[in-house]
């Protein structure tokens, strides 16, 4: 469905982003890339969303080449980035401008209702707090039925509960049209709470360090030893990415300026 | 005052119609204190006679003046020329200046084309164009214009080019992100996120279409607030001076009101740290 071909992005000033990215995501899918910082997890994603363009290789959504956002990617970023001087409601139908009046409204009463919100359609953003705006973001990406959605660290500013619950919230939410999820983030229990493959990211330039299958069934019980397993699978891996030379690269001499000094 | 907003914490305007007006009714007379009391006191002076009234008449003679002209009708005359003048300049300044600062601000390709060369004549002082614009459009009220139409220009046009172009790229992504063409993304995001900008920059567009105003009527009128001041002046009418000057505040105050009461209601979104004070 969303296919990476030797994606690499190198910056004018010269530093090396991502480097060879070859990666599937199948429909219905959900995938976190995780990584520490600086591992280009967010470039990737971006790529993907069509915001910032491929040094070399392409992103394509059911084979069609991504050059700019495409109508079947939605997008949450980190921040909810709500436009002010709109309401709630009219933050949500921002992206169903095409949609008859009596359409758009339906939706986003039916999304309000959806993220517990209903009522909140007459209020400024001002007026909500960072849970609440976050899943208007979400839901705002939503509305317009993409068959992907990114989400960006989409959880990474909120507290721990709010962010459990948002995360139950999304799960719901992917339920209904089961679109195919990307998740950027720092987050392993995240990751492994919702992900159906965590890809961990090496650091410098970015590039895939371990493809990890999580095979729990949903919903997941965070408390369960099989979790706090594929937890420990994802932790391994992530550390093993900031502290060792690429395994794909047996030829490259390991420097620990390249990252790695504990 | 304080139930009326303690029984709606979370609604915008729904403040009680009263309880709104004892807000304003309260912050205008704290705005009296200072002109109220120096009136007050150099009247008081006047009349202990501490201070030598030949120059600066007291307030009573002033209003007293400003009362009388009033009364004539002349003062209607003058103010009506004055604000017809300024509304029409400050209208075409205005309006030129947001059309090429949305154009600069926008567009890189035209600023580099059109900012060196408008930057060059901001640093012409206004006044030097006087000479050219009475030359061109002769003495009557074209040249007037046109000269407060240049006054007004330039602060708007910075503000406006200066406010789009920081405009937070975080929030113009959401609009690519949604796939907004160039024409929508301007008026689906640019155009709402500048408005409080936007405001201010014709804010002090008025306030130099007023200055530039008193010097075109300086420059030769037979009415407007500007000619009561060089009449004033010839005749040796301080009070008339100082009752010009008075109505001069009056109106730039009236002016710069309406733009702040007629575009509050686009504002209310704001979230800023003197909400609801």
């Amino acid at each position: 469905m969303l296919t990476m071909e030797t994606l690499c992005k190198t910056y004018p000033n010269g530093t090396k982003a991502l480097e060879q990215i070859s990666l599937n995501v199948d429909a219905g899918e959900i995938v976190a890339l995780v990584g520490g910082s600086g591992c280009g997890k967010t470039t990737l994603l971006r790529m993907i969303s069509g915001l910032e363009a491929p040094s070399r290789g392409h992103v394509a959504i059911d084979g069609e080449t991504i050059h700019a956002p495409h109508p079947a990617i939605g997008l949450v970023f980190q921040e909810a980035r709500l436009l002010p001087w709109l309401t709630v409601a009219e933050n949500i139908s921002f992206g169903l401008d095409d949609l008859p009046k009596a359409e758009q409204d339906a939706r986003v009463d039916e999304a309000l209702l959806r993220v517990g919100l209903a009522g909140y359609g007459k209020r400024w953003p001002r007026e909500l707090s960072g849970g609440q705006a976050q899943r208007v973001s979400i839901v705002r990406a939503l509305v317009t039925q993409p068959k992907a959605l990114l989400l960006d660290e989409p959880f990474s500013a909120l507290d721990a509960l709010t962010r459990e619950k948002l995360q139950d919230h999304l799960l719901a939410l992917w339920e209904t049209h089961r679109p195919t999820l990307v998740l950027v983030t720092h987050d392993v229990e995240e990751a492994v709470a919702l992900a159906d493959r965590a890809i961990v990211l090496q650091p410098k330039p970015g590039r895939i360090f371990a493809d990890i299958p999580i095979d729990l069934p949903r919903p997941r019980d965070r408390l369960s030893a099989e979790f706090a397993e594929a937890k420990r699978l994802v932790l391994t891996a992530l550390d093993g990415s900031i502290n060792q030379p690429n395994p794909h690269q047996p030829g490259k001499v390991y420097s620990p300026a390249a990252g790695g000094s504990f | 005052m304080s139930e009326a907003t303690l029984d709606t914490p979370n609604q915008t305007n729904a403040q009680p119609q009263a309880a709104r007006f004892a807000v304003f009714g309260t912050s205008f007379l704290i705005g009296l204190v200072l002109p109220v009391t120096a009136t007050l006191l150099y009247e008081g002076a006047f009349r202990l006679g501490l201070v030598q009234a030949r120059l600066l008449p007291p307030p009573s003679r002033i209003f007293t003046t400003l009362w009388t002209l009033a009364k004539t009708g002349e003062l209607t005359t003058h103010v009506l020329a004055t604000t017809w003048r300024v509304g029409m300049g400050f209208g075409l300044g205005a309006f030129i200046g947001m059309l090429l600062g949305a154009l600069t601000g926008a567009s890189r390709n035209a600023r580099r084309l059109l900012d060196p060369m408008l930057q060059a004549l901001r640093a012409i002082p206004s006044l030097a164009w006087v000479p050219l614009f009475i030359l061109w459009l002769g003495i009557f009220e074209s040249s007037k214009i046109a000269l407060i139409a240049v006054g007004v220009f330039f602060p708007v046009y910075l503000g406006v080019m200066a406010a789009i172009a920081n405009v937070d790229r975080k929030i113009v992504e959401v609009g690519r992100a949604f796939r907004l063409s160039r024409l929508a993304l301007v008026r689906r995001v640019l155009l709402p996120a500048i408005l409080p900008d936007f405001i201010i920059a014709i804010r002090s567009g008025l306030g130099l279409g007023f200055m530039f105003v008193v010097a075109a009527e300086i420059m030769g009128a037979s009415e407007g607030l500007g000619y009561l001041l060089v009449d004033g002046q010839q005749l040796g009418k301080p009070d008339q001076i100082l009752a010009a000057i008075i109505a001069f505040a009056v109106l730039g105050k009236i002016g710069d009101w309406l733009i702040v009461v007629l575009t509050k209601p686009f504002l209310t979104w704001q979230d800023t740290h003197q909400r609801g004070a």
